[in-house]
């Protein structure tokens, strides 16, 4: 009952990691059948109509229901921490972002049970989603349009949180440019949801128009524009993968830091790469849609643009390059990530400067080149960190130290699956294997490669069991890990108990300077100088109303779906009502006394 | 310096054997790697252009990475503090400066070769204008200047330009022939799309459909088949001669009543189904089922098992196909596709 009230960040970041994590889980589990399927020509492990679906939901599920989420865990776990502050701007919002999301995910997934996900792929492009497209499989797209509206209003007000959160609430001196990377990108981060989101939804508000009353947005014969689809898409979905990868070049610039005992390297570049890209990301959308025949002109503009982006980019490599130079280096389990991560995403970008020049992509594009490529950016990178940062942060979400061992193995079965999944698949798509495809004929040459990448996803498979069990394991262990378990913990976060009490910080920091706990280290204390006395700490009360909102949301959505307006209405009414009747009551919250201050983390 | 170039100087010859590496990768048909004409040849140069200018950057970093990752491992026990370095401004334009050149390098070629390929041939006198349909899950080939019509096997001669005019009848599609050309989406309404390529050497080159377009999209297969000018001279005429119905008159009862409502025979006849003119010559059956007795893969038949098996059941061939499961005796379908393997057209 306690989690389906609460409305402490610390929490919220356990409940996305829960779920993302679970998702994560389904997405793999597809992505794995997907392999099944190519592992050899002409196989017939699943139809072609189930193929299309598990190639969407692997794709939707991955970045929407397991990479954001993940990345939110983090953000809301360790952000707050780092800033000094005791909770997000906005707790009761932070919650409502969470449920939305999980409401969303699991509409999303209910079609599975329901007569079929959606198959037109997680771009959706026009025509093919369009209800004149939908063959036996009549709601499918349906469910990706509602569901990621509702997952959508999650993610939009979360990031907007935390923009909120990190313009107002950082520690007395903690100023802009002494804010930890983390906390950097994740607020680069949530500017771009908060200007590529409403983009998405946009978009799909039209295509559910389009979809559920017969509106004209796309339908070319009535006067719509399918490649205006392609627009709006790509207009949120570049900058989506910088919000996705912009998080993890953060855990990175932490992890790599802490565990070479040096500060970051060029610290005040690393913030103008990360601003730079945030700005670029919205330069490049049309990069996705070289052959859509948009002329030579805005290729060429298109390619420049997007070719520019390597330069932040190589900025940031070699800053994290020369933070470990000179260092003296501990390769535990979070910093061997974050070192595979390196030279890994520097794969991935090449490819990416590669598929910038317009000419070339006429090639690559919609191939297997294409999937490798971005399979290096988002798994090589955005994952990876990911697992960095869970490793690192872990003692100070749950209290517990992962155990080392199982972390290296679980570093190695997946490192080296992912690279043989996907380095293969560069040639296989030089090598004319479009993506996208449920079988592919014998006698074309791409057997062998197929049989490769899927050897590989197995191991990755491999990887992430090691993980569960590393965490099913430590969770049997007592709650005892240290303040600062690392040793060289370097920001705010490491000077208060793992896991962090309710209340954060007992008495605000005083910030002197950047890694603010470094510094003090440095001087020979062990302790941040308050920024106040020690007094009564106002806290805001628990609540069911996101819950109650969130389930009125996919009531609504499916009532609307299936055309039972009244069921929408209702859906709708739950909804509204829980925000009326949250701006009646009156809660002041409560206030947490000096004299209980002493305690416990928060329970996980 | 000396040095660097030394070390470079030992990089090229690895690189050349890439190159080299890369260029034997895939079937010669097929692969983007082994290009086959002019257009394709041109967009292969900007990758190899592209990839030894990656390989470079990868190497170097990979380098540094290993060296430090080496170098400055902790011992055991070891309690020192490194120093802490703030960072370093000529280091730090370096590295942002040395992309910048980089990425001149390869974008001047590119924006040439973007506005190169974008060339419009469709007026031209001397090219053959062709113009594709994409659809669930088949290509259609219109040569709008010499009236004919076909589909799944375009055939063109080895010495012309042809100029490629994109359009689809349902979905997106894109056409794609890695080894001459790069690819081309299909947009449904409106904007219409161009692209040309040239094939110097006659061969057959596979085809692809590169965009989601439905189940059956893994299987949107078609052929380029490049003939000397003569040979297409004879296949144009071929094409535009009748062709003569079926001699026992109950197969000619049941391709005009069950086939003919929708497929045409004659090579001058368009429409919204695959033209059977010259079907029995082509070298697969729906695209995807090889007419070849070489056992060799397991997709392969004579031109008639391969009909009878298409003609059975398209649904199990193609899933989501649009041609139907027509009622018809086992007799019926051999009268049938005895009769389309027949025809071949002499070019």
């Amino acid at each position: 009952m306690d989690w389906l009230t609460t409305v402490d960040h610390k929490k919220i970041g356990i409940l996305y990691l829960i779920s993302g994590g679970f998702f994560f889980l389904v997405g793999g589990l597809e992505a794995i059948m997907i392999r099944i399927q190519l592992w050899q020509p002409e196989n017939h492990f699943v139809s072609a109509d189930t193929y299309n679906e598990l190639l969407t939901m692997h794709g939707t599920t991955m970045i929407f229901l397991a990479a954001m989420p993940m990345i939110f865990a983090l953000m809301n776990a360790i952000v707050p921490l780092q800033i000094g502050a005791r909770d997000v701007a906005f707790p009761f919002v932070n919650a409502i972002g969470f449920w939305t999301f999980f409401a969303g995910g699991v509409l999303l997934n209910v079609s599975w049970f329901t007569g079929g996900a959606p198959d037109a792929g997680w771009t959706s492009y026009v025509p093919l989603a369009t209800d004149a497209f939908n063959g036996g499989n009549v709601h499918g797209v349906d469910y990706y349009v509602v569901g990621l509206q509702i997952a959508g209003i999650g993610t939009l007000v979360g990031g907007i949180n935390f923009l909120a959160t990190i313009i107002n609430m950082r520690a007395p001196g903690m100023s802009f440019m002494r804010l930890p990377l983390f906390t950097w990108t994740a607020f680069i981060t949530s500017a771009l949801i908060l200007f590529a989101f409403p983009a998405l939804t946009v978009g799909l508000v039209a295509l559910m128009f389009d979809r559920l009353f017969h509106a004209n947005f796309f339908e070319v014969s009535n006067g719509g524009n399918a490649v205006l689809w392609e627009h709006i898409f790509w207009i949120f979905g570049h900058p989506e993968v910088y919000i996705l990868i912009l998080p993890a070049f953060g855990v990175i610039s932490e992890v790599v830091s802490t565990f070479s005992r040096k500060r970051l390297f060029g610290y005040s570049s690393m913030v103008f790469a990360t601003v730079l890209i945030g700005f670029l990301a919205f330069m490049v959308w049309a990069h996705h849609m070289f052959t859509t025949g948009l002329g030579p002109v805005a290729n060429s503009l298109f390619s420049i643009a997007t070719m520019l982006i390597a330069v932040p980019t190589g900025i940031k490599i070699f800053n994290w390059l020369f933070t470990l130079w000179g260092g003296s280096i501990r390769f535990t389990t979070a910093n061997l990530f974050a070192v595979g991560f390196i030279p890994t995403f520097v794969m991935g970008g090449v490819t990416g400067v590669m598929l910038a020049s317009a000419p070339a992509d006429y090639q690559y594009h919609d191939t297997y080149f294409v999937v490798a490529h971005f399979h290096y950016v988002i798994v090589g990178g955005l994952i990876l960190g990911l697992f960095s940062g869970l490793h690192y942060w872990w003692p100070k979400m749950f209290g517990r130290m992962l155990n080392e061992t199982l972390g290296k193995l679980t570093f190695w079965f997946f490192f080296l699956g992912f690279h043989l999944t996907f380095f293969v698949q560069h040639f296989l798509g030089l090598m004319g294997m479009p993506r996208r495809v449920w079988t592919y004929l014998d006698g074309l040459g791409f057997d062998d490669l197929n049989m490769i990448s899927t050897v590989g996803a197995f191991l990755m498979g491999l990887g992430t069991i090691f993980f569960l069990i590393n965490i099913v394991t430590s969770a049997a262990k007592p709650r005892d890990a240290a303040d600062d378990p690392w040793e060289d913990g370097r920001t705010l976060e490491w000077t208060i108990p793992s896991p962090a009490p309710e209340y954060n910080f007992a008495q605000t920091p005083l910030v002197r300077g950047y890694d603010a706990y470094w510094k003090e280290k440095m001087e020979g204390k062990n302790a941040m100088t308050p920024a106040e006395p020690l007094g009564p700490i106002h806290m805001p009360s628990p609540s069911i109303l996101p819950l109650i909102l969130s389930i009125g949301l996919f009531i609504g959505g499916l009532g609307f779906m299936y055309h039972h307006t009244i069921v929408g209405i209702i859906g709708l009414l739950i909804t509204f009502g829980c925000l009326f009747t949250r701006s009646l009551i009156d809660d002041h919250g409560f206030h947490i006394e000096p004299d209980e201050l002493h305690d416990k983390g928060v329970k996980a | 310096m000396m040095n660097r170039w030394r070390v470079l100087k030992r990089l090229l010859p690895l690189l050349a054997g890439m190159v080299l590496l890369l260029s034997a990768c895939g079937r010669a048909d097929l692969s983007v790697l082994r290009p086959q004409g002019p257009v394709a040849e041109e967009q292969f140069k900007l990758m190899k252009l592209a990839i030894i200018i990656m390989v470079i950057v990868v190497v170097v970093v990979f380098a540094i990475a290993f060296y430090v990752i080496v170098r400055f491992r902790r011992r055991p026990g070891d309690k020192t503090i490194p120093k802490q370095v703030e960072g370093n401004h000529k280091l730090e334009i370096m590295w942002t400066v040395i992309p910048i050149i980089l990425l001149i390098i390869l974008g001047v070629p590119t924006i040439q070769s973007v506005f190169g390929l974008a060339k419009d041939y469709s007026k031209d006198p001397n090219a053959i204008q062709v113009k594709v349909t994409g659809h669930q899950y088949w290509w259609q080939f219109d040569y709008t200047k010499l009236g004919i019509h076909t589909a799944q096997e375009l055939v063109i001669p080895n010495d012309a330009v042809i100029s490629v005019e994109t359009e689809t009848a349902d979905v997106l599609h894109s056409f794609w022939i890695p080894s001459l050309a790069g690819k081309t989406d299909a947009n449904p309404g409106g904007s219409v799309n161009r692209m040309y390529f040239k094939a110097p050497n006659t061969g057959v080159y596979l085809g692809k459909c590169a965009e989601l377009c439905g189940p059956s999209h893994a299987l949107m297969d078609f052929k380029v088949k490049v003939v000397d000018r003569a040979s297409f001279d004879r296949w144009v005429a071929a094409m535009k001669t009748p062709t003569p119905m079926p001699s026992d008159p109950a197969v000619a009862d049941v391709l005009t009543q069950q086939c003919l409502t929708c497929h045409a025979i004659d090579g001058t006849q368009g429409g919204a189904f695959p033209n059977l003119a010259g079907i029995g010559g082509k070298q697969a059956v729906a695209g995807i089922l090889l007419n070849t007795d070489s056992p060799k893969y397991q997709n392969e038949g004579t031109v008639e098992d391969n009909l009878k098996r298409w003609i059975r059941d398209p649904q199990a061939v193609k899933p989501g196909a649009k041609m139907p499961k027509v009622d018809l005796t086992e007799q019926q379908i051999d009268g049938l596709a005895k009769y389309l393997a027949s025809l071949k057209l002499n070019y």
